[in-house]
């Protein structure tokens, strides 16, 4: 990796300059998380007394535990549904607003702020309104004979956290397509339209595959945030219910490991946890050093 | 104020890149030294090893009678002006010109006084108070010349400064550089590519090639005198026509040899040595064609082709010459203005 | 533009309006929750127009807090978040600008290592390891106070790559410049390098200092004295607290104040937070 060409001579500065980073690094991210590794591999009975080594077994009992496999399922769900409604609200407001001239502006101001909300209020805001008793969106439903209760039906449950979580991403969203499609030349535009396509062709044909980097590194950023930290929006809210049907692998692990205090079990979910981390952000880098190449 | 001692410098840089060799060169003060040399050849090197921008691996470096080899920059007492001025972009022109001293531990009043000296010097007294990005290309050269003057130091080592001026400019800012250092007699070191600059503004040339100095001299001297035939090709523009001795054949040429020193094998003659009639005393001949004629003002060009094996060859002529292109015409020089070279040394070698 | 379509421009600008709707609804739902007494909630829907008790409201969870509303005078926790949200941003920039500087600036053994074991907090959310580090930080005695709310999170990654690549950007010729000008180490950090930064360093302080208001899990996780609640976490606790219905007017107007910091940010810095934001990637 590149420093200047000319550097400092200093023998032990940098190491100075760079104690406080590696310090808290080692403390707070890197010990703990080998303590997961360790941890994942040991089983401690029930008055935690006594601790054995029991290699991959804590992996082995989750695969076959239908709470994990089903927290592995809502889980992929809740990220799709989320990035998928995200993104596409999202990107349709940055088509829309990228026609506008003169209201541009004032109309990316009113989209942006939900950034600043944090998961847990975003969670609070919409459970409110869906409320079953006096909110007025299950009001509504019920108009169109639709009977809303997000406390006793888990897909109902479901589509409340992943509204909530993918309204305070739009924000996000759409300020990177927005500037994604300021970034398309417009005289590709003005060929194309020379070329006799209309305004839906333009866009699918030319404007969308222009933005298939950013809609791709969107797409992973916006799994990361689904499944890493949204822990806010479950817990305020669903607290994981009804009957486990919003009960994300963040959120198990909290539960396993702090509520139910299943050490083991806890530390290997979280070494899963990690390795998609790990994928996730290999994934994301890769695409980022493309995008600085070309 | 101090001269520059050069003993032995050597750079390798990291991954066994050789840069500069064996440099010996001193330096009186107050003396104008201009370094020249095509690109890549160490002219940077050597004056950022003087700077102590990079370290010197081989040899001594002298400023004044100290060993500078293991000094930072600032404990040199040089000052630098860059290709790229470096201006730094936060600071208004003022706090450029002092941070030098505030570093250096200056008194307040007596950085108000340099400042505002050297600024009334450079006729930017009036962007004092601006930003270097509210300021064109040629303000910009004059702030970052000035940062280098505020300091009174021993040397001044300018690299490139006037390259990214446009041509005008360039020439407005040599003559100014030129008449500075004849007021303030620091001792500088210039690098450039420009042959004018080469040829105008320094009390010697240093000419460089691959890291080794082919010849030192004054300008008129190394114009009038090229000890190398990398020399010979390099000063001057339009560059010097070679010939083989192999490819002149005639009597007149087989006679002219008998004049020409020992070992010869290369004769260059300056396309303003040429000329139309043969000279009384032992002459060249050159059997040519008129390739094509380019007036252009005061000097023209006419580039013609030898007939013996084709190679191009430039004549300066005043007015228009006696053959239309296309037609065939002969050129001579006296075996006087002949620069002899021998090829396998590729020395002089009168 | 192509051609202007002016049934088009009308579409979009509907579009518009009923997405900002949209996006508005929830937080204007709120207010309007936030200024109505509490009997409102026993009848019937969430009222759309305001009511007229927002001072009562806003007055009792700023200043009574526990008795009425369950928990600390909001106030106070507040005060909590802004410190730790200012705590985590000065120590993520002052970290962050110190690493990319031995980075950039020196080369010494190791120094690959060291840019591995940064790169690793970007693999390593405390979502994953979250009982492991809250053991660390009971081990350090750090639960319950204002270090053990800041320091684990301010390692950070991203912005000491941001920083790395704005220097790298910076000129050579800089750093030579101030040298031969009788600069070292500290005075080019200092005098060169930070205010060069200044409009990086700001666009990432309005991206940090949301992300340490915001946070959630971790204050959960360390703080079990209400002295050191955080709004945004403290808010969970007057939702699910309790089983009754919750006291909704209090809430909202604990929710309305608990977002108002960041989004002022925001709005008051939108130039600099879309920088922040585009430029760091995440
Ligand atoms: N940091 C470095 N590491 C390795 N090699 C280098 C380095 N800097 C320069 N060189 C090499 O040293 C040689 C001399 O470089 P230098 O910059 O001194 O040339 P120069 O005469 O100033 O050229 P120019 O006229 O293009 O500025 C070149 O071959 C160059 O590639
Ligand atoms: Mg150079």
């Amino acid at each position: 990796m590149q420093t200047k060409k000319m550097t400092f001579n200093h023998r032990w500065l940098p190491y100075l300059l760079l104690a406080p980073q590696v310090i808290i690094t080692i403390i707070f991210f890197i010990w703990p998380a080998s303590q997961a590794l360790y941890q994942s591999l040991l089983r401690q009975d029930a008055f935690g007394f006594r601790t054995t080594f029991v290699w991959f077994d804590n992996f082995q009992r989750l695969f076959v535990d239908d709470l994990y496999v089903n927290s592995l399922k809502v889980t992929l769900i809740f990220a799709v549904g989320t990035t998928l409604l995200s993104m596409s609200v999202a990107l349709l407001f940055a088509v829309m607003v990228n026609k506008m001239i003169r209201s541009r502006d004032a109309y990316t101001t009113f989209l942006v702020w939900p950034y600043a909300v944090a998961p847990a209020i975003a969670g609070v805001l919409w459970w409110f309104i869906f409320n079953p008793s006096i909110g007025i969106l299950p009001y509504a439903l019920d108009m169109f004979g639709i009977n809303w209760n997000h406390r006793s039906n888990g897909d109902q449950a479901m589509l409340l956290v992943i509204i909530a979580a993918a309204w305070k991403q739009i924000s996000y969203n759409f300020l990177f397509f927005l500037a994604g499609l300021q970034s398309v030349p417009h005289s590709l535009i003005e060929a194309a339209a020379i070329d006799g396509a209309g305004r839906v062709k333009r866009f699918w044909t030319i404007v969308f595959p222009l933005l298939s980097p950013i809609t791709f590194f969107l797409m992973v950023v916006n799994v990361v945030y689904a499944m890493f930290d949204t822990f806010g929006v479950i817990h305020a809210t669903t607290e994981g219910g009804p009957a486990q049907a919003t009960n994300i692998l963040v959120y198990k692990v909290y539960r396993d490991g702090f509520v139910g205090m299943n050490l083991g079990s806890s530390a290997a979910q979280s070494v899963i946890l990690m390795a998609i981390v790990v994928v996730l952000t290999v994934i994301q880098f890769r695409f980022i050093e493309r995008r600085v190449n070309y | 104020m101090a001269s520059i001692k050069i003993n032995n410098l050597g750079k390798v840089y990291a991954g066994d890149v050789r840069a500069v060799e064996d440099i010996n060169l001193d330096i009186a003060d107050g003396e104008f030294i201009v370094l020249v040399g095509p690109s890549g050849c160490g002219k940077s090197t050597l004056l950022r090893m003087i700077a102590g921008l990079e370290t010197i691996t081989e040899g001594d470096l002298f400023i004044g009678d100290k060993r500078v080899n293991g000094l930072e920059p600032a404990e040199r007492d040089i000052a630098m002006v860059f290709q790229n001025y470096a201006l730094y972009p936060h600071m208004t022109v003022y706090n450029n010109l002092a941070y030098g001293l505030k570093n250096r531990g200056f008194p307040k009043d007596e950085i108000e006084k340099r400042v505002q000296e050297t600024a009334k010097m450079l006729e930017i007294e009036q962007f004092l108070d601006r930003k270097p990005r509210a300021l064109s290309g040629g303000q910009r050269q004059r702030v970052a010349m000035g940062r280098a003057l505020v300091r009174e130091p021993a040397a001044f080592l300018l690299d490139e400064p006037l390259s990214n001026l446009d041509a005008k400019l360039r020439v407005q800012m040599r003559l100014e550089i030129k008449q500075l250092q004849r007021r303030l007699k620091t001792t500088s070191l210039y690098v450039t590519h420009d042959q004018l600059e080469a040829m105008t503004l320094g009390d010697r040339l240093v000419v460089l090639n691959q890291g080794n100095i082919e010849q030192v001299g004054s300008p008129i001297d190394v114009y009038n005198r090229p000890e190398s035939l990398f020399v010979a090709e390099f000063i001057g523009s339009p560059s010097m026509n070679l010939f083989s001795q192999a490819d002149l054949d005639g009597p007149t040429n087989e006679n002219a040899a008998k004049h020409l020193p020992e070992g010869t094998d290369i004769l260059g003659l300056r396309p303003d040595q040429l000329l139309f009639e043969a000279p009384d005393t032992p002459h060249i001949r050159l059997d040519c064609k008129v390739a094509l004629y380019e007036p252009a003002g005061a000097e023209s060009h006419l580039y013609l082709i030898l007939n013996s094996n084709g190679q191009h060859v430039t004549m300066r002529v005043h007015g228009e010459p006696p053959v239309h292109e296309g037609g065939d015409i002969s050129i001579y020089a006296p075996v006087s203005a002949v620069h002899p070279f021998n090829s396998t040394s590729g020395r002089r070698t009168d | 533009m192509v051609e202007n379509n002016r049934w088009g421009n009308i579409l979009a600008h509907t579009i518009l309006i009923f997405g900002v709707a949209l996006v508005v609804f929830p937080v204007y739902v709120a207010i309007i929750a936030s200024t109505h007494p509490s009997g409102t909630f026993l009848r019937g829907t969430i009222p759309l127009l305001p009511g007229g008790e927002a001072w009562e409201n806003y007055k009792t969870v700023m200043f009574e807090g526990r008795s009425r509303a369950g928990t600390p005078p909001i106030s106070l926790m507040l005060w909590n978040s802004f410190v730790m949200a200012m705590a985590i941003t000065i120590g993520k920039l002052s970290i962050s600008l110190l690493s990319a500087f031995a980075i950039v600036y020196f080369r010494f053994p190791f120094r690959l290592f060291f840019f591995w074991i940064i790169f690793l907090t970007l693999m390593l959310p405390v979502e994953v390891r979250i009982v492991p580090t809250f053991q660390v930080v009971a081990d350090l005695g750090m639960l319950n106070s204002f270090a053990g709310l800041s320091i684990p999170l301010i390692a950070s990654a991203t912005a000491t790559f941001l920083f790395r690549q704005f220097f790298m950007t910076i000129p050579e010729e800089m750093l030579e410049a101030s040298r031969v000008d009788g600069a070292g180490p500290f005075k080019f950090f200092k005098d060169i390098l930070l205010p060069l930064s200044i409009t990086n360093i700001a666009a990432l302080f309005v991206i940090m200092f949301i992300y340490g208001w915001n946070q959630y899990l971790w204050p959960l996780l360390i703080t079990t004295d209400p002295n050191y609640y955080t709004i945004v976490m403290g808010i969970q606790r007057m939702v699910t607290g309790g089983d009754s219905e919750p006291l909704w007017h209090l809430v909202m107007a604990t929710v309305v104040l608990a977002a108002l910091p960041p989004v002022l940010v925001i709005l008051f810095m939108q130039r600099l937070f879309v920088k922040g934001l585009t430029e760091t990637e995440k």
